[in-house]
């Protein structure tokens, strides 16, 4: 088995709708009951964001998020699957549910 | 070539694939899969001159493939144990979708939508169909090392994404074949109407090589309606290649060409597999209607025999199933046979084709036919200038010069 990571891509301000929210929560239960669960989450969104870098000593905080850029990541899921081809129906019916584009990766092999 | 080197390069055409997806399938390493395939291969070169063949080549190859395989990673046992258990065998689908066969599941793996394009179209002709990287570099007119570069990272990604070494679980196999036989139409292509000035009008030995793996693929999936379809498509269009190169290189249009000098024997077998995927009575996919307008054209023993009626009623059906701007196109091709090119050229203004070659031949031929020269001439300096391939530009600029002076 390996984990991947589904990120979730927006283009807005707007939160999800009540919707997509209830497809979200279906789709969640659907992975828990096959065991792909691992973790999930929603993100604030990037203006909320605070680069932290301290490789040269005392940190240095800098308002917003590193990159600006029309799309960002505003959620995401870590899945675990055996193979590609069940993360990528996976990321198409998280997809489908959140009414979003998703990018789907692979974490290093531990 | 003496009898072992025969041998040598039949055998290689022929257990390639199946030495390389043997071991892929034995060790899920489709690098180490296809280092050991070479290696037994160089090792044939070798010693069958003076040990002579042997009796099962093909045996011997996978044999000698395992041994080394297993050498390389007894030498490098010390290598981390779980890297080597994560590769993809551990993330193989057991069990298998609809068909076990190890050439497939290697066809499909190479032919993953997750990869790009042309990395399915490089990957495929290496692993499966046993190219040097320098040969697809070569047919693509790409650099050697960016070729190289393309497979490589097609290979780590398949890897490190885990991409499965398996055929998909059915409800995912028609969608799959589709990109599979995408790839192998495309790599046919590409031998058909070679893209580049450099590179000959026609490269036999990708079409070749197109065909045989759609064969293969045919041979596998025997059902599925659109790998029929597209192998009698490719049969249909190689048996034209002989006519189509003049001696003195330029293009020959369908019209134009020495029917005599068809190939008669992939006609009959194109037109088998079509009569075939007529009587199973499916609605027929794209490949299978391009299979079918291919055989009315091929069925005229004379240009002027051909049964454009039935071939305009075909593309009227494939426009319905891809009503892309290439298929129109085409379509009033058919069009202007019927209802004269007046009709086929309103038919054609406003496609979104500006920038393709062919647009402007079929509308400079169309011009020329109502007798518009100078709008023709355009036309056809538009298509020379768009036009890579070096046979169709020698046909294009004489057709431009029969026009007479402006």
């Amino acid at each position: 088995m390996a984990q991947y990571l589904i990120s979730v891509l927006h283009d807005a301000a707007e939160l999800a709708t009540d919707a997509e929210m209830a497809a979200i929560d279906v789709f969640n239960e659907g992975l828990r009951a096959d065991g792909h669960w691992v973790f999930a989450g929603g993100l604030a969104s990037p203006d909320s964001a605070t680069v932290v870098d301290a490789r040269a000593g005392g940190p240095i905080y800098t308002d917003g998020p590193y990159l600006e850029s029309k799309e960002f990541v505003i959620g995401f899921w870590i899945v675990e699957a055996p193979h590609l081809d069940v993360a990528l129906r996976l990321a198409g019916n998280g997809s489908r549910a959140c009414n979003r584009r998703v990018e789907l990766r692979p974490f290093l092999d531990a | 070539m003496t009898g072992v080197q025969e041998a040598l390069t039949r055998v290689h055409r022929e257990e390639w694939a199946r030495v390389v997806a043997t071991l892929a399938r034995r060790y899920g390493d489709l690098d180490l899969a296809e280092e050991m395939a070479a290696e037994a291969f160089a090792a044939a070169v070798e010693r069958w001159p003076a040990d002579g063949v042997p009796p099962a080549p093909g045996a011997w190859l996978t044999t000698t493939a395992h041994r080394k395989a297993i050498d390389r990673l007894r030498r490098e046992a010390r290598r981390d144990e779980k890297h080597r258990e994560a590769l993809m065998l551990s993330g193989t689908p057991e069990p298998l979708g609809v068909i076990d066969d190890d050439r497939l599941r290697l066809v499909f793996t190479c032919c993953h939508p997750a990869l790009a394009m042309e990395a399915r179209v490089g990957l495929t002709l290496r692993m499966v169909g046993g190219l040097t990287v320098s040969e697809i570099a070569h047919a693509f007119l790409v650099q050697e090392t960016a070729m190289g570069q393309r497979i490589t990272r097609a290979k780590a990604k398949i890897k490190a994404a885990r991409i499965p070494y398996g055929v998909p679980l059915r409800d995912d196999l028609p969608a799959r074949v589709t990109g599979v036989l995408a790839v192998l139409y495309l790599i046919f292509n590409e031998g058909y109407l070679a893209s580049g000035p450099g590179a000959g009008a026609v490269r036999a030995d990708l079409t070749a090589e197109a065909i045989r793996l759609t064969r293969l693929v045919h041979a596998l999936l025997p059902a599925d309606g659109e790998a029929t379809g597209l192998l009698a498509l490719m049969l249909l269009t190689e048996a034209r290649r002989p006519a189509r190169v003049s001696a003195s290189g330029e293009l020959v249009t369908l019209a134009e060409q020495d029917r005599g000098a068809w190939d008669r024997a992939l006609i009959a077998e194109g037109h088998a597999l079509v009569r075939a995927r007529l009587a199973a009575g499916e609605a027929p996919g794209r490949y299978q209607i391009l299979a079918a307008i291919n055989a009315v054209h091929t069925d005229a023993r004379d240009v002027r025999d051909t049964d454009w009626s039935q071939i305009l009623a075909l593309y009227d059906q494939l426009v319905r199933v891809d009503p892309s701007p290439i298929v129109r196109l085409n379509r009033a091709i058919a069009v202007a046979e019927l209802d004269g090119p007046e009709v086929a050229l309103a038919e054609i203004a406003g496609l979104p084709l500006a920038e393709y070659h062919a647009y402007h031949a079929v509308r400079a031929d169309l011009l020329r036919r109502t007798g518009r020269s100078t709008e023709s001439r355009e036309a056809y300096d538009r298509a020379i200038a768009l036009s890579g391939n070096t046979a169709e530009t020698a046909h294009l600029i004489r057709r431009r010069d029969q026009l007479g002076a402006p």
